[in-house]
C-alpha cells in the first residue's frame, strides 16, 4: 500500500517541526514561523490526514481542513506584508523538512521515488492555494487603498451659505464619478445649499466618457432643485470637447473658480462690495 | 379609499406624498389636485418626495402629469425633497421628468413659486401700463 | 468565475398590487448582502419598471428573486418570466427611444443602465424572459 509511506510522517513531527524551523532560519524568512500556534497545527493536522490517506488526496475531507488552514494562514501573512517569496517558501521549507525524514524513512530507492512524487503532487498543489490566497489577501488591502483614495481625493467644501465647491483631481471614470455624484448630492442636501460649484482644473483629461459623466452629474443636481456649475475649463479641454462634438449646451462653465464663484453670487443675488475708507 | 391629503398653504397647495403611488392612487391624486386647484385657484403646488425612496417611469409619468394638467389650470409646480440616490437612478434611467421644476426643500420651493408669480404679475403690470 | 446562488423565492405576480410586495422583497435581499442604498435604488427601480413591463406587456407572470455570489463579490439575481405575446425585435426594444406603449420610451435600455447584468431572451407568441443581476459593489 503506498500510502504508509506519507503516513509514516506523524510519528516524527516534532523532527519535521525542527527541520522546518532550521530550514526557514537559513533561508532568512524565519520569524518565528514555526513557533506559531497556526504553522504548529497545520503540521499536525497535514500528517495526521497523511496517516488517512486512501486514495485522492483532493476527496480527503480532512486535507480540506488543512487547506482552508493554510489558505487562512496565507492570507493573513499576506495582509501583514510577507513578500511573495517568504510565502511559498513557508511550504517549500516544509516540503523539504518532509523530504528529508522520508528520506531517512524509506530505504528502497524505487518506494522513496514514488514516496516523494507523492508529496509533491500534495504540496505543490498546497503552494498553489497559498499563492492564490497571498494574492487574494494584497488585493483585499489595495482595494481599501484605493477606496480611501477615493474618499480623500472628493472634498465637498462649503464656500459660502448656500454654495458648495468641488474640486476634482485625477482622472473621472465612472466609478469615480459615482462616488463624486453620491458625495456632492449628499452635502447638498446635507447643507441645504443650492449650488454646486465642481472645477475640473485637476481632471487631466475630458473625454466623451467624462464629458458624459458630468453632464450626469450637472443633471442630478439640478433633478434635486440645485444647479451645478462646471469651473476650471482649461483651454485644451474646451478644444476637445468641440473637436469630439460634445455637446455642453445648458451646462454653465466658467474658466476659473472664481468666476464660479462670482456667478453663483449673482444667481444668490448676493455682491460683494468695497467697504468705504474712512 | 387611501387618498394622498392636499393641505392648502395660502395661494399654494402642499402634497406629501409617503407612501408607494399605485394605479388607483395616482390617479386619484391627480383628479383631487387638479379639482382643489380649481376650487381655490390656487397658483401653485408643492409635491413634498422627501419620503419617496423609489421613482420609475411610472411615478415620473405621474408627477409629469401633474405638472402637465396644473399648468393648464394656471398653477406651477414644483418638486421638493428629491432624495440624491432617486435623482442619481433618474439621470441613469434616462428620465428627464420634463416640466417639472425642482426645489431643495419646501422653504425653497415656495420662495420658487412666488417669484413666478411676481414675473407674472409683472408682465400683467407692463401690459397694462402699454395699453393705457 | 461560475456564479452560486445561495438563496431563492419565487413570487407569482398577477395584478398591480403585487409591484411594491416585490419591490421590497427585492430590497430586503439587497439589505441582507450589505448594498449601498444606491445601488439598492437602482436595483429596485430596475426591478419595478421590469415588473410593470410583465404586467403591462406580459400579462403577469412570476418572478424569481436569488441571492448569488460569484467569488469576489455578492449580488442579487432577479429574473422575470412571462407567457405574454414576446418582442418581435429586441435590438429594436434595446435602442434607446423605441417604446411600443405609451411609456416615456425608455424602458429597456435605461433599465439595462442601472444594473451590471442584463439578459434578454424572447419570441413572438412565446414570452419574455428578463435576468438582471446586481453585484452588491457593481
Amino acid at each position: 500500500m503506498q500510502n504508509n509511506f506519507l503516513g509514516g510522517l506523524k510519528e516524527h513531527e516534532n523532527k519535521l517541526l525542527t527541520i522546518w524551523s532550521q530550514l526557514l532560519i537559513e533561508s532568512g524568512s524565519d520569524d518565528g514561523a514555526v513557533e506559531e500556534e497556526e504553522s504548529k497545527e497545520f503540521a499536525s493536522l497535514f500528517l495526521s490526514a497523511l496517516t488517512n490517506l486512501n486514495g485522492k488526496f483532493q476527496d480527503s475531507p480532512e486535507f480540506e481542513k488543512v487547506e482552508d488552514l493554510i489558505i487562512g494562514i496565507s492570507s493573513s501573512r499576506g495582509k501583514r506584508g510577507f513578500s511573495p517569496r517568504e510565502n511559498a517558501q513557508y511550504l517549500t521549507t516544509f516540503k523539504q523538512a518532509a523530504s528529508q525524514i522520508l528520506s531517512e524513512l524509506i530505504t528502497d530507492p524505487e518506494q522513496l521515488f514514488q514516496a516523494n512524487l507523492q508529496l509533491n503532487a500534495i504540496l505543490d498543489n498546497m503552494t498553489i492555494m497559498t499563492f492564490e490566497a497571498f494574492m487574494r489577501g494584497r488585493e483585499d488591502v489595495i482595494s481599501r487603498q484605493v477606496d480611501e483614495i477615493s474618499e480623500i481625493s472628493t472634498p465637498v467644501i462649503t464656500v459660502w451659505e448656500g454654495i458648495v465647491a468641488l474640486p476634482i483631481i485625477g482622472t473621472l471614470d465612472s466609478s469615480r464619478t459615482q462616488i463624486v455624484m453620491e458625495n456632492l448630492l449628499q452635502q447638498i442636501v446635507d447643507t441645504g445649499s443650492s449650488i454646486a460649484i465642481l472645477d475640473i482644473s485637476g481632471v487631466p483629461a475630458v473625454d466623451s466618457l467624462v464629458a458624459q459623466h458630468l453632464i450626469k452629474t450637472v443633471s442630478a443636481t439640478r433633478l434635486m432643485g440645485a444647479e451645478c456649475i462646471i469651473s476650471g475649463i482649461r483651454p485644451e479641454i474646451a478644444q476637445t470637447v468641440v473637436h469630439l462634438g460634445i455637446d455642453l449646451t445648458g451646462i454653465i462653465t466658467k474658466a476659473s473658480l472664481a468666476s464660479a464663484l462670482k456667478t453663483a453670487f449673482d444667481m444668490l443675488q448676493l455682491t460683494v462690495v468695497k467697504r468705504k475708507q474712512v | 379609499m387611501e387618498r394622498i391629503p392636499i393641505l392648502k398653504m395660502g395661494d399654494f397647495l402642499l402634497v406629501t406624498i409617503q407612501v408607494d403611488l399605485y394605479d388607483q392612487l395616482a390617479e386619484n391624486l391627480e383628479s383631487d389636485l387638479i379639482n382643489t386647484i380649481s376650487k381655490h385657484s390656487s397658483k401653485g403646488v408643492l409635491i413634498d418626495i422627501s419620503a419617496v425612496s423609489i421613482i420609475d417611469s411610472f411615478m415620473g409619468r405621474i408627477l409629469g402629469n401633474i405638472a402637465v394638467m396644473s399648468k393648464i389650470m394656471d398653477a406651477q409646480t414644483v418638486v421638493v425633497g428629491m432624495q440624491p440616490a432617486v435623482a442619481i437612478t433618474l439621470v441613469e434611467l434616462g428620465l428627464s421628468l420634463n416640466g417639472v421644476i425642482s426645489a431643495l426643500n419646501v422653504e425653497k420651493g415656495m420662495d420658487l413659486l412666488r417669484s413666478k408669480m411676481h414675473v407674472s404679475d409683472n408682465e400683467e403690470q407692463d401690459y397694462d401700463d402699454d395699453n393705457e | 468565475m461560475t456564479t452560486i446562488t445561495n438563496s431563492k423565492e419565487e413570487a407569482l405576480i398577477v395584478r398591480e398590487q403585487d409591484v411594491v410586495p416585490l419591490r421590497n422583497r427585492v430590497k430586503d435581499y439587497g439589505v441582507k448582502i450589505g448594498m449601498s442604498i444606491l445601488n439598492q435604488t437602482k436595483l429596485i427601480t430596475a426591478t419595478s419598471e421590469l415588473v410593470r413591463n410583465l404586467l403591462k406587456y406580459g400579462g403577469g407572470g412570476k418572478v424569481i428573486i436569488e441571492s448569488v455570489s460569484n467569488g469576489r463579490d455578492n449580488g442579487v439575481r432577479v429574473t422575470f418570466i412571462d407567457n405574454g405575446p414576446g418582442i418581435a425585435d429586441i435590438s429594436l426594444a434595446m435602442r434607446d427611444g423605441y417604446s411600443t406603449g405609451k411609456s416615456l420610451g425608455l424602458g429597456l435600455p435605461g433599465t439595462k443602465r442601472l444594473v451590471n447584468e442584463f439578459e434578454i431572451k424572447s419570441e413572438l407568441g412565446n414570452g419574455t424572459t428578463v435576468t438582471i443581476t446586481k453585484w452588491k459593489n457593481g
